[in-house]
């Protein structure tokens, strides 16, 4: 019997057609040489503090062996009290921690309430641990609802840890070891988002895969403050991104004008039909 | 003894649904052929030899899944989209996630199903199995696009997104079935 139709309409979802074709190219192309996915190569961090949570990040995304976004946005708002840094492959966090604000946005429109952490920390456990990892986001979830402050770690296999303070991506070690050192239960405001900055610095000075620029977002009772750039890197480079020069910008040295001699050579004259 | 007129498959005795899900009835679309062979091997350990499953959508679930059989004209490999010919390509599934993305939806109503016999006793998931049967019924002829309105509800996925709702919609797919065939390939006729 010809199957030359399909019989089932495809299912919504997941496709896995070019499974098979991806894995017979990627033996032709020996060895690594297979396009890779944008990685964010990250130093992300969140601090317990007071009266809420600080979270910061860098914004540097890497494609290999080059940087491909030297501001990229890492903090992903996922509801007014939570916010969410992604690590892992760009395009994964982003459309993870989407589908996840959404969800929770329906959950608000239907009850009328803001969602709660824990709420969001199980869909997003669910979801990554449905797809066993191959979806790659290591994200920090922090956010202030009716029970307090809250900070969460979920891996890409859904692994979920609450924590005080945190660090994850590529530069976590060097980040981790600034939060150790400096972390203190209750801490004020600015000690805690100077403590986050240090820690994010210490991750773009330690690991390749960070640098650029840092955000802060620190949420509170009160509201979201979503400072970006906080620190800008001192290595900018100072393009100007219009070039276009004022008349007199070059100074004249001569001028010489020459006039062009025109000789009519033939007439012609069209009548045009006016009505 | 468990009443024919309700369900085409009869009932099985009451220990047999602990933790053991439901015997799938023969006009739903969604059973696989792995619930095809699990029925099998159990009714032969239970003794019960009755053959309850139609002849008829026995032979449709042994047709292969359009999935993983040659994808070209008329069957034949299509070398360009889908590489060289490998018998291991059409039987097994060549993703780690294929096979469980494929049955997730069914084996996560047979383990609440199971969860809510245990704990309410059988008649909440046979009421329950019976709207969900009643709500799958409702549906456009098989190459036009069903809303599924009902089911959803029923489901309550009406409120939640995922990613089968923003991944290769089928309302927005670039190809159709044709409609003859698909026509009679889900009324067993093919």
């Amino acid at each position: 019997m010809a199957l030359s139709t399909v019989l089932e309409t495809p299912g919504a979802g997941f496709n896995f057609d070019n499974a098979a074709r991806n894995a017979a190219l990627e033996g032709l192309f020996e060895g690594g040489q297979t396009p890779k996915p944008l990685k964010t190569g990250t130093t992300i961090a969140g601090v317990v503090f007071k009266d809420g949570v600080v979270l910061g990040a860098d914004t540097r995304a890497t494609s290999s062996d080059v940087v491909a976004d030297k501001m990229c946005a890492k903090i992903h708002y996922i509801s007014p009290n939570i916010y969410c840094c992604g690590a892992g492959t760009a395009a994964d966090t982003e459309k993870t921690t989407d589908i996840l604000s959404s969800n929770l946005s329906i959950f608000s429109l239907n009850s009328g309430r803001n969602p709660r952490m824990v709420m969001a920390v199980n869909i997003l456990q669910d979801m990554l641990y449905r797809y066993h990892g191959q979806i790659g986001a290591n994200l920090i979830l922090g956010g202030v609802d009716c029970t307090g402050n809250h900070l969460y770690t979920v891996g890409p296999y859904g692994s979920v840890n609450k924590v005080p303070y945190l660090a994850m991506g590529s530069g976590d070690l060097a980040a981790l070891g600034i939060l150790e050192d400096g972390f203190k239960h209750d801490l004020e405001l600015e000690k805690a988002k100077e403590l986050v900055r240090a820690a994010i610095h210490a991750g773009i000075m330690s690991d390749l895969g960070s640098g650029n620029n840092i955000d802060i977002c620190v949420i509170t009772k009160e509201g979201v403050d979503y400072i970006r750039p906080y620190k800008e890197s001192e290595y900018k480079d100072d393009r100007k991104m219009k070039y276009k020069y004022r008349p007199g910008t070059t100074a004249v040295l001569t001028e010489k004008v020459v006039p062009l001699n025109l000789e009519v050579v033939q007439e012609m004259v069209q009548k045009m039909e006016t009505v | 003894m468990a009443t024919r007129t309700l369900f085409h498959s009869p009932l099985r005795p009451v220990e047999d649904f602990v933790g053991a899900g439901f015997a799938p009835d023969v006009s739903s679309y969604y059973t696989t052929q792995a619930e095809v062979r699990a029925y099998h091997r159990e009714s032969v350990t239970k003794g019960d030899k009755m053959n309850s499953r139609g002849l008829r959508s026995q032979l449709k679930d042994s047709v292969p899944v359009a999935g993983l059989c040659p994808q070209g004209a008329y069957g034949l490999q299509d070398s360009l989209r889908s590489g060289f010919t490998s018998i291991k390509n059409e039987l097994l599934p060549s993703h780690p996630l294929e096979l469980s993305e494929k049955n997730f939806q069914l084996n996560q109503d047979k383990m609440n199903f199971s969860t809510l016999r245990n704990i309410q006793g059988l008649h909440a998931p046979l009421k329950l199995q019976m709207e969900y049967r009643a709500a799958r019924q409702i549906q456009r002829l098989p190459f036009l696009p069903s809303s599924n309105l009902a089911l959803d509800t029923l489901r309550g996925s009406d409120e939640s997104i995922g990613f089968e709702d923003i991944l290769c919609d089928p309302a927005q797919s670039e190809v159709m079935g044709e409609p003859h065939m698909m026509v009679e390939y889900k009324l067993g006729m093919l």
